[in-house]
Order: structure tokens, then C-alpha cells, then sequence
């Protein structure tokens, strides 16, 4: 990890998004009102014209969207998760991923890290409702690079992408030329003791927490799920029957988000230990980061902690 | 009555066929909410004429093909009014007649309400009120961000207009400019549970939409030289969005079914199926 180069995913969905932009004539974007905080306004000022804000309006949003890729255009529509998929989530589910519409919905200030705002803002279900409407693909960025690489590949997905991103800076984890395919885990570390399992902004606690492990002779394995529809359990799978205990770490209420998903797969599978860190089904608060972060236990210090307990089972 | 007057009143070819179409399109709906079941004879039968004008007369859809670029657009966005949809495309020529009367059920294109994959000529999925309202508006700025002069035209119901989402797509809309889309409102003055008036009161309609942005004509839906008119003079305004709020009867057609919100969602069976029958003509 380059700790000295802290960027948000926001930011690399702006920056992603005007290189594609550059690149696809058919690239449009839209923003309701949100787009200096979405990233979106990185290509507000270079392509006026592909760049629509509908004002603070969020169904309209994702139904111009729509109206708007079915004359052809490839529309990333962005503002805050908690008004994308909650919000305007039913427009998403009947007027885009009904039809099939080749959307990208962009989620920025996910979680629980837009910790200023409190509980109003901090998007705990998106992956929830997001991963029980059919047709939709679910992608998670844990930097900076990794979403402005996912912000390119969602274009090549013919039909509704859904895209979570945060407002927190993380440190550089991923190089900018990786090689990701959407629907394969991303194996960050390789390990036989533990098979640490995170999207999106913990996966840089869980990558620190790894120093703390590392102390105590714990080879942990790290896997990134950038894409959380459709969930790769083949590598799942592979992981937890090699190391036979299974923690997951996400900044999701642990119903409806990553945990569960992977629960589901380990389901009916011997011998397997699983833990969970997430937000237990309850609101986020105002707080400073380090408040907040700890308050909801996403710190490295409770990953290694959990990580040693379950071991010790 | 004097020759000159005799000619005057005859019908012009355009009038004629989509009263034609309309006559033809209120048969098909009956039928095939009759076949399913279930589904929305009031809100079909009340906006059939505006259809007919549309198809008929208006709509630039070559062969009645929707993968045509330049093809205009319509999108209903009232979609429990699927049964009148169905049959208007039947009544066109472009579907067979079995898309309407197959309607709701297994295994067919023709589910309850319009979904774009089965029907391509649905052109967006709808049902759901006021979002296929934004798509409209969606394709009508995709198409001039094209330079493509096709037209958009979109049908809401009045109780629609209660949705929050039509009345942000209506602000962006005239904020735009954007002077292709043509918004049609099916005004029957009834909603599923009663009067609109007794649920959430639209009035002073045409106001809001001006105070919008909106150029706005008022008329009756159920006249096909009225609509024909409205319907030109909507391609004419290059100022802006025109929506046409069309004064309709809910049930228009079926005598028991007019002004009564009980047949919203209610099938006719036994005497009243023979009395809509012989009231739309027999072929049905």
C-alpha cells in the first residue's frame, strides 16, 4: 500500500469517467446537483454537452437515463448512494433493470465514512436492494485505480450496472494497469490460515490489520470482491475450504450485504468457521472518522482481533 | 342541408381512419380483459381515441418497426392502460390480434403492463406511473442531442400527475427546452379509488403545467378532429415542451362503464360482456 497517496473512489470514478468519455462519443453523463461531490464534475467543464444535471431530482435522474440509452447513448448517471438505490432504486428496478437498460448507476458516499453527515447520508443497504433486483451487475472499487478501471469495464456490460463509491481518501492498494475481469475475486494476498474477504473502503483496514496478524505468524489470505453481482464462489469456495476460517469485512449493514452473500455460499459446506464485522442492522452517526469507524468496529485493531478469535475457536 | 355543408361535414380520410382505429382499438381491449380477467377497461376505453389520432395520423413509426432510428416514439407511460395499447398496434396492423387478446396471460409477450423486451414498441417498460413520463423525456433529449427530427410523444394518466416524478421530468423538460416530446393526459377526472377531485385534487391543471413551462391546450380527448388539430399545432411549438391535457370519460364507449370509477379494474361478465359488445360494434 502507498499510504502517501490517499484518493477517494469518487475521485477515480470522475477521473475513469473523462477517460472514457474521451475515448466513447456514446458516453453521457448526468448528475442531480451533487456533482462536485460525486466526481462527476470532472467532465462537467470538457463535454458540456454530455453532461446533463437534472437538478436535485433523483427519480428524474434515473428515468431520463433510461429515456436516454434507448436512443442509444451509454448513460453514468451519479449522486449520493443513499438517493440512487434508495431514493430512486424502485426507478432502477422497473424502469432500467426490468428492461434491461444499459444504465450505470454510480452510488458515491456509501457506508458509514461520510461520518459528518450522519445517519440521513450514510448508505448501509444499497447492496441490499441492489443485489435483489435481477439483471443487475454490483461493482465495489477499493481505490482510487480500481475504480477508475471498473468505471471503463462496466461500459463493455450491455445492461444496468450498479457502482458503489466512497467519499473517504483510501490509500493506493491497486496498481492503475490491473488486470481485473468483472465476477473474479481479486486475491490481494495469498494465505492458508484465514481468508479475509472486504470490499470497497475496509479493504485498506483489513490490508493494515494484516501487519498486526502477520506478528503473531498468521498467514491470512485477502480477498477483494469488487464485484459483488455476480459473486465469484468458485474463489470463494476455493479459499474457505483451504483455510477453513472465514471473515468477512464490509462498511454494510451485515443484512442484505457481502457477509451474507458469502454465508449463503458456505452454506452446507463442513468444517468452516465464519465471522463478520459490518454495521449490525442499525443507523449510522455524526462522528469524526476515527469516532465513527470504531464505534461501527471498522478499525485494523478489531479485524485482527476478530481475526485471532477466530482462529482460536 | 346545402351541398357545401354536407362536405364540410364529412368526414376528412385522416378523421375517418382513426375513428376507424379507435372503433377497432376499444374491441380489443374489451376482449381481451374479458380473456385475462383482469386488467383496466375504464382507463383504456377513455384514452382509445387518443391513440387511434396518435397511430393514425401522428406517429412517424415506418411499417411499425422499433428498431428504426429515426422512428418517433411512444411510450405510454399510463401503463395499466396496456389492453388499449395492444389493441391500437393490433388495429394498425402492427402486431397480430392475438398480442391483445393474449393479454396477461403465461407464456406471451402481452404482460398486464407494457414490458419493452416482449414489445419492443413499447419502447420502455411501464406500469410503474410517472417514470416512463422521464423516459420519454430521456429519448426526446437523446434524439436531439443526435440531430435526429424524430418526436416524442408520452400518454399520462391524471391521477399520474399526483407522482412527484412528473412533475421533476416536467421542470426539466421545459428547463431544456426541449420542444419534441409532446406530454398527453388522459384527464377522465377519475382515479382507481374515485374522483380525483376527492383524492388529491389536480386543479388548476392547465396552470401548472404553464407555470412549468409548458405550452398547454386544453381539449377533448374523445374528438379526433381536435386532437388531430392539437396534435399539429404540438409539432408546430419549437419554444418549448407542449403537453395536451385531453378532457376524456372514463369508460368512454361502454355505456355503464362512463364516469364510473368501479370499472378502473373490473371485468365485464354475462348481460353487461353482450351489452359492451353490442355497443362497440359486434367484432368484438
Amino acid at each position: 500500500m502507498k499510504l502517501d497517496k490517499l484518493r477517494a473512489t469518487r475521485q477515480g470514478y470522475g477521473d475513469g469517467l473523462a477517460e472514457l468519455m474521451r475515448e466513447k462519443s456514446d458516453v453521457i453523463a448526468l448528475d442531480a446537483d451533487l456533482a462536485m461531490a460525486t466526481g462527476s464534475s470532472a467532465v462537467k467543464k470538457e463535454f458540456p454537452d454530455r453532461f446533463v444535471d437534472v437538478g436535485i431530482a433523483e427519480q428524474n435522474l434515473v428515468g431520463m437515463a433510461v429515456g436516454l440509452s434507448l436512443t442509444g447513448y451509454v448513460p453514468y448517471a451519479s449522486t449520493f448512494a443513499v438517493f440512487m438505490a434508495g431514493r430512486a432504486g424502485e426507478i432502477i428496478r422497473n424502469a432500467a433493470a426490468y428492461s434491461k437498460a444499459n444504465v450505470k448507476f454510480v452510488g458515491s458516499h456509501s457506508g458509514i465514512t461520510p461520518v459528518g453527515d450522519g445517519g440521513t447520508h450514510q448508505c448501509i443497504e444499497d447492496f441490499g436492494s441492489m443485489r435483489a433486483i435481477p439483471n443487475m451487475t454490483i461493482l465495489s472499487p477499493c481505490d482510487y485505480n480500481q475504480a477508475k478501471v471498473l468505471v471503463k469495464k462496466a461500459y463493455d456490460i450491455k445492461g444496468p450496472v450498479y457502482i458503489r463509491t466512497s467519499r473517504e481518501g483510501v490509500p493506493e492498494i491497486t496498481d492503475e494497469n490491473q488486470d481485473i475481469t468483472i465476477g473474479k475475486a481479486q486475491i490481494l494476498k495469498d494465505g492458508e490460515d484465514i481468508c479475509i474477504i472486504s470490499t470497497g473502503f475496509p479493504v485498506s483496514l483489513v490490508l493494515e490489520a494484516l501487519e498486526e496478524l502477520e506478528k503473531d505468524n498468521i498467514n491470512a489470505a485477502v480477498l477483494n470482491i469488487h464485484t459483488i453481482k455476480p459473486l465469484d464462489k468458485e474463489t470463494i469456495l476455493e479459499y474457505a475450504d483451504k483455510c477453513k476460517k472465514v471473515l468477512v469485512v464490509e462498511e454494510h449493514n451485515v443484512l442484505g450485504g457481502l457477509s451474507e452473500a458469502v454465508a449463503a455460499v458456505l452454506v452446507g459446506k463442513d468444517g468452516i468457521s465464519f465471522d463478520r464485522i459490518g454495521i449490525e442492522d442499525r443507523f449510522g452517526q455524526s462522528g469524526s472518522k476515527a469516532e465513527v469507524l470504531n464505534e461501527y468496529g471498522l478499525t485494523s485493531e478489531n479485524i485482527a482481533k476478530r481475526a485471532r478469535n477466530l482462529l482460536a475457536k | 342541408m346545402t351541398l357545401a355543408a354536407i362536405i364540410d361535414a364529412a368526414p376528412t380520410p385522416a378523421v375517418a381512419a382513426a375513428t376507424a382505429i379507435a372503433a377497432r382499438t376499444r374491441q380489443l381491449a374489451i376482449a381481451g380483459i374479458y380473456r385475462a380477467g383482469s386488467g383496466h377497461p375504464g382507463g383504456a376505453m377513455s384514452c382509445a381515441d387518443i391513440l387511434a389520432a396518435l397511430y393514425a395520423c401522428e406517429l412517424n413509426i415506418p411499417g411499425g418497426n422499433a428498431d428504426d432510428p429515426r422512428r418517433d416514439r411512444f411510450v405510454l407511460s399510463k401503463g395499466h392502460a396496456a389492453p388499449a395499447l395492444y389493441a391500437v398496434w393490433a388495429a394498425m396492423g402492427y402486431v397480430a390480434d392475438d398480442v391483445p387478446l393474449a393479454l396477461r396471460k403465461m407464456n406471451t409477450t402481452s404482460q398486464g403492463h407494457p414490458h419493452v423486451l416482449d414489445l419492443p414498441l413499447s419502447e420502455t417498460s411501464t406500469g410503474s406511473l410517472g417514470q416512463g413520463f422521464s423516459a420519454a423525456l430521456g429519448m426526446a433529449m437523446g434524439l436531439r442531442l443526435q440531430a435526429i427530427p424524430a418526436r416524442v410523444y408520452t400518454l399520462l394518466g391524471d391521477g399520474e400527475c399526483q407522482e412527484g416524478e412528473v412533475w421533476e421530468a416536467a421542470m426539466s423538460a421545459a428547463h431544456h427546452k426541449v420542444s419534441n416530446l409532446c406530454a398527453l393526459v388522459d384527464y377522465n377526472k377519475l382515479q382507481s379509488d374515485d374522483r380525483n377531485a376527492n383524492i388529491m385534487g389536480l386543479e388548476p391543471f392547465a396552470t401548472k403545467w404553464r407555470a412549468f413551462g409548458w405550452h398547454a391546450v386544453e381539449l377533448d380527448g374523445h374528438d379526433i378532429p381536435s386532437l388531430l388539430a392539437a396534435l399539429a399545432e404540438a409539432a408546430a411549438h419549437a419554444a418549448g415542451p407542449t403537453v395536451l391535457i385531453c378532457h376524456t370519460i372514463k369508460g368512454k364507449g361502454v355505456s355503464y362503464m362512463e364516469n364510473n370509477f368501479a370499472w378502473h379494474g373490473n371485468v365485464p361478465q354475462g348481460e353487461l360482456l353482450e351489452k359492451a359488445k353490442a355497443e362497440l360494434g359486434g367484432r368484438v
